[in-house]
């Protein structure tokens, strides 16, 4: 089992980081018409989804995530360090974790973003159940990995 | 001007996953273990970003179409059914085991931990087989 790192609790910074999720979320409706899921974002990448996009989603998508991936470089060139975080160092349960991630959110069509931001916005009952069932399911996982098991 | 655009929504995403410890596995674990360790700041995430959405949207819906595109793409699926449901409940264990979802793992990668630089290989493939899964008949 990994060692737990604490954290602190920081309702403000969350609250303020979660409009900025959202007001990209607008972004992404207002100027593209489609709904800001990373999942769906990057199994695009990988035209998965051959008939299914307008010409030019490729060109977007590949810059979406590229402003994703700079994101960190440009709180290191503003902060001088990069974003604190605390990676799991279980390498063996990282790449399990990883194709987990990759098959359920392809199998489902969405992930935090897709169904959590985007759906809960568009009250879409399809992603209330989805967001009930991962965050229920997310919670028994970290539960039964850090107390039980 | 759609690449321009496009990487400033992602840049603006991926700064709000940073500033909001979202895109930190040791704050989403935290989040999750609410019989432990609990953190509940993620809880203030999902609602700020989703009141900001709900509101966006409607005031974008407004318009005959997107700025940059010909009409709005949403969802028309609207069933509750196995493969929703079974592709959560495995995304869900996913994300209780590593602390990352996939918009973590962009904004992670270039920090270049150890388990980012395995965990996102793997995502990738799990895309793979997740749409082969899809035409399973199990999941048609």
């Amino acid at each position: 089992m990994e060692p737990v790192a604490s954290t602190d609790f920081t309702p403000w910074l969350s609250l303020f980081g979660g409009v900025l999720i959202g007001l990209s979320a607008i972004m992404i409706m207002g100027l593209f018409g489609k709904i800001a899921g990373i999942s769906g974002i990057t199994k695009g990448l990988t035209g998965m989804l051959p008939g299914q996009d307008g010409p030019g989603d490729r060109g977007w998508r590949l810059s979406f995530l590229a402003g994703l991936v700079v994101a960190p470089l440009v709180v290191l060139f503003v902060s001088g360090s990069f974003p604190q975080q605390s990676v799991p160092t279980n390498l063996v349960g990282m790449l399990v974790a990883g194709l987990l991630v990759g098959i359920g959110t392809t199998l489902g069509s969405g992930c935090t973003s897709g169904h959590g931001v985007c759906g809960l916005a568009r009250l879409s009952p399809r992603s209330l159940a989805a967001v009930a069932t991962f965050m229920v399911v997310a919670v028994l996982t970290t539960t039964l990995l850090r107390h039980v098991l | 001007m759609r690449n321009v655009s496009g990487f400033v929504a992602g840049l603006v995403f991926g700064l709000g996953l940073i500033i909001s410890g979202m895109a930190d596995p040791a704050k989403v674990l935290n989040f999750l273990d609410i019989f432990g360790a609990w953190d509940p700041s993620l809880a203030f995430v999902m609602a700020g970003a989703s009141l900001t959405t709900f509101i966006g949207y409607r005031l974008v819906w407004r318009s005959e179409s997107p700025a940059l595109g010909t009409e709005f793409d949403l969802p028309t699926n609207r069933s509750i059914d196995a493969p929703l449901l079974t592709g959560a409940a495995i995304f869900g264990i996913g994300w209780g085991l590593g602390g990352f979802c996939p918009g973590p793992a962009w904004t992670s990668l270039a920090i270049a931990s150890p388990g980012i630089l395995v965990f996102l290989p793997a995502m990738l493939v799990g895309i793979l087989l997740g749409g082969k899964a899809k035409s399973l008949p199990l999941f048609r």
